[in-house]
């Protein structure tokens, strides 16, 4: 595009839009956002060597059952990430929500004395939720409100709501949950886990929130440049709020899930899994700086790490091996990001 | 999008009513008055220039017009009718739209989105219909003859196309009246010229404009009114063809404020050479070469984008440049090295005391001392004693108003702040003294100070080297070199006339008029 300029003086004449340029760019456009599909690609073709295991339907549904609740919590982080800020506490609240609600129903006679069993069984979804919604409310009356640094009011936050669940739980696991409780994580829907269709419709859900609504594109336009999207009348306290308290309820969903699945809470839920999440969402192309990212990147950056995690254990790596080859693999997905994506990754 | 409410063939309103009238407006900040009983009225269809130097109101005049700050006293009306309350932003965009010289466009969105950010085109269900959204914005770019690609990401966007983006979409909110912010100060000669065909395109289907710039050469071409402004009072406003230039420079410049002038002894003819710096080129492409001797102040004038800055930062090491030596009391410097400069004996004012010269939280004695540990240690370890008493010279000297040596430089005043970069500069016993910008911002009471010092340290023997657009820096100087567009277009010795020095910044000969 050298000439910039028509030479028209009146705006009747319609010039022809530039087409070939236009789909150019959006080629590359989409290209960005299937940027790791090669990769899961090749895994899936290195994983197939390694063991004829890896491609058949049992272990596939293993796979996406396995990331089910991580992705959950990536697709929260991704939200919150795309507006410039970040929830560290996301980790605690995926293991606080359904220890409180576990907490609150839990009949004490039947578990030892843990639990008070004040509300009824039916409740326990409920309060899950309304305690997602209370701590990403209350991250952002000190992030939005009083405008305090993100990173150090999550960090504060991850470790307040960690020790409030090992003091309701006295460092113990809950256990006998109720049914309302254990269904979403260990119901099967049409021969397939039910946290597997869930997490697919939020992933679906996120795409169609972040690409096509107007509240989606505010986060966007917050994290690319917060001054100019407050002059275009977006009400950015209310978005990044808003966005908070929704990445923080998404998190207690995928904690209920992972409690419903193993049929327990234990004090430790999530503890550390925020690395995980923030390594699946920069190699997923979302940018720690606001402003860039998508649903569908996040959603093929957690893919890859978890398939890469099968294949090594398929192919027989020690246990103890494992977190330093998940290390090595966030590392070399982002210098292979680097290189394909030709921009530092931030 | 294409709809415009109050457009200019709109009947109802008379053409006599003015497009905005500012009256009487006054605005203080804290004690500084930006603006006092300042006014200006623009009529329909024309292009007006509003110029002034540095601080002389334009920039708040454009907030207040624009409803992002309200006026103290005074009314604004648009149309004759009396301006919107501010909350009422969809009511100000309707009315008047700036194009500012920083950006608000969203790099990372598409210029479509950016077109539309906020009021996308959305289907029954609320969801955005992309590809409606982006005919209109390919329709509303056609209508006004831009032609960029709204699928692109705007970061890709040249400056001279953001800009066309952001007049667009101003246009589409049915403004007719904007306002362009310095819109050249980033363009190359092609892309101004462009501009101005586009804004003549535009003034022919009835958008009016004001126009800012520095440059006062652009107002001849482009522009039909213009307004001056200085020390925050309107001065006037006439016709661009009834006032020349010599007259229009001369409303800019006023009369000669009173700071004082160095005493100008000739240099004595065995002065050695301190600084010499041989066909610099920097990465910028800006160009210079220069000599100082032992005890001489000399000035390197210009305005914004004349690459004064840049030159000024090779030298010091601040910038690598492309090319060219410099060299200092006969030590060659390494390119892009401030270490070594600092160890050749250079001392260094930077342009922004905020980003470069400073760290806030610091005390005095900490800021002053930044760059002589050597000076204030003992086996390698700073010595508190030594550092405070250095910092309590430096306080003395330059009559730096705070409480002790301990207190953060953030609590300090702007001028305060700035004498402590000076003095930090001066700590180091310095060969040559760079100063870029040395008064930007700081009270006259300061600027007489650290100009006082300037005086004083070249009796001492050191090469000052004065990088600056004020006339009071300038004034010190033994000679100027005036650049203009990266090159250095003319040299004036001591005694030069504001009028025809700043026309030389402007890139105008006054003898050519």
């Amino acid at each position: 595009m050298s000439e910039t300029l028509s030479t028209t003086a009146r705006p009747a004449a319609t010039p022809p839009p530039p087409r070939a340029a236009a789909s150019r760019s959006l080629a590359i456009a989409r290209l960005r956002d299937l940027a790791l599909v090669p990769a899961i690609i090749a895994v899936a073709i290195v994983g197939s060597i390694v063991s004829p295991v890896f491609l058949s339907t049992d272990n596939i549904i293993n796979v996406l059952q396995s990331m089910s609740e991580i992705a959950i919590v990536v697709l929260a982080q991704t939200i919150v990430l795309i507006t410039g800020k970040m929830d560290l506490s996301l980790e605690s609240t995926f293991g606080l929500a359904p220890g409180i609600a576990a907490w609150l129903v839990v009949d004490p006679a039947l578990t030892r004395g843990l639990g008070l069993d004040v509300l009824p069984d039916a409740w326990a979804v409920p309060v899950v939720l309304l305690v997602g919604a209370l701590v990403g409310a209350f991250n952002g009356l000190l992030i939005v409100r009083f405008g305090l640094n993100g990173f150090v009011v999550t960090l504060g936050m991850l470790i307040v709501l960690r020790g409030l669940l090992t003091g309701i739980s006295g460092g113990q696991t809950f256990f006998m949950l109720p049914e309302s409780m254990t269904y979403l994580g260990s119901a099967s829907w049409a021969g397939v886990p039910a946290s597997i269709w869930l997490s697919l419709l939020l992933f679906a859900a996120g795409i169609v929130v972040l690409g096509y609504t107007r509240a989606g594109r505010a986060l966007y336009a917050i994290g690319g440049n917060a001054d100019a999207a407050r002059a275009a009348g977006i009400r950015t306290d209310r978005v990044l709020w808003l966005a908070l308290i929704v990445a923080s309820v998404l998190a207690a969903l995928a904690g209920l899930l992972i409690s419903g699945r193993l049929a327990a809470v234990p004090s430790a839920q999530g503890s550390g899994a925020i690395f995980q999440v923030f390594a699946a969402a920069v190699i997923g192309g979302v940018s720690l700086n606001g402003g860039k990212g998508s649903v569908f990147g996040a959603f093929t950056g957690v893919l890859l790490l978890f398939m890469i995690i099968n294949v090594l254990t398929l192919a027989g790596v020690p246990a103890q091996w494992t977190n330093f080859l998940n290390g090595t693999v966030i590392l070399v997905a982002l210098v292979v990001s680097r290189i394909t994506g030709g921009k530092a990754q931030t | 999008m294409s709809a415009t409410p109050s457009g200019p063939a709109d009947g109802l309103v008379g053409t006599d009513q003015p497009v905005v009238e500012a009256v009487q407006i006054t605005k203080r900040f804290g004690s500084t008055v930006a603006l006092a009983d300042a006014g200006i009225v623009v009529r329909r269809g024309e292009t007006h220039a509003l110029v002034g130097r540095n601080g002389a109101g334009k920039s708040t005049l454009v907030s207040i017009l624009t409803g992002l700050q309200a006026a103290d006293d005074g009314a604004v009306a648009f149309d004759g009718r009396p301006a919107p309350p501010l909350g009422d932003r969809d009511a100000w965009r309707r009315r008047v739209a700036c194009v500012y010289q920083k950006s608000t466009i969203i790099g990372s969105l598409t210029v479509a989105e950016n077109l539309f950010l906020n009021r996308h085109a959305r289907s029954r269900a609320g969801l955005i219909r992309w590809s409606r959204l982006r005919h209109a914005a390919e329709q509303l770019l056609a209508e006004w003859s831009v032609e960029v690609d709204v699928r692109q990401p705007a970061s890709t966007l040249s400056v001279e196309q953001r800009q066309f983006v952001e007049i667009a979409r101003a246009l589409s909110f049915g403004a007719r009246f904007i306002i362009l912010d310095e819109p050249t100060a980033q363009l190359d000669g092609a892309g101004i010229s462009r501009l101005f065909t586009r804004i003549r395109q535009l003034r022919e289907q009835g958008v009016t404009f004001l126009f800012i710039s520095h440059h006062l050469q652009e107002i001849y071409e482009i522009c039909d009114q213009v307004t001056v402004f200085r020390d925050a009072r309107h001065i006037l406003t006439a016709p661009v063809a009834q006032l020349n230039r010599a007259a229009l420079v001369a409303a800019m410049t006023g009369e000669d404020v009173t700071m004082p002038e160095a005493e100008h002894r000739p240099l004595p003819a065995d002065a050695p050479v301190l600084l010499s710096v041989r066909d610099l080129v920097t990465a910028s492409g800006a160009e210079l070469s220069v000599e100082a001797r032992a005890g001489e102040v000399v000035g390197v004038a210009g305005g914004g984008g004349s690459g004064k800055v840049e030159v000024a930062e090779a030298i010091v090491g601040l910038a690598r440049p492309a090319g060219g030596t410099v060299v200092v009391d006969g030590r060659a410097l390494r390119p892009g090295s401030v270490p070594d400069a600092l160890d050749a004996g250079v001392g260094l004012v930077p342009q922004d005391r905020h980003r470069e010269g400073l760290v806030p939280l610091l005390s005095i004695a900490e800021n002053v001392t930044m760059t002589v540990p050597d000076r204030i240690g003992r086996r390698g370890l700073i010595s508190p004693p030594r550092r405070d008493a250095l910092a309590r010279d430096t306080i003395t000297d330059l009559a730096i108003k705070a409480a002790g040596p301990q207190v953060p430089v953030a609590e300090l005043s702007g001028g305060n702040q700035q004498k402590v970069v000076m003095g930090r500069a001066l700590a180091s016993d310095p060969k040559l003294l760079v100063l870029i910008t040395p008064t930007a911002g700081v009270d006259v009471r300061s600027k007489q100070t650290l100009l006082g010092v300037v005086e004083e340290v070249r009796r001492r023997g050191t090469g000052v080297l004065v990088v600056s657009d004020e006339l009071d820096d300038l004034r010190i100087c033994d000679r100027v070199l005036v650049m203009f567009q990266g090159r250095v277009v003319r040299e004036m010795s001591h005694g030069w006339s504001d009028n025809e020095l700043v026309a030389a910044m402007e890139g105008v000969d006054l003898h050519h008029v």
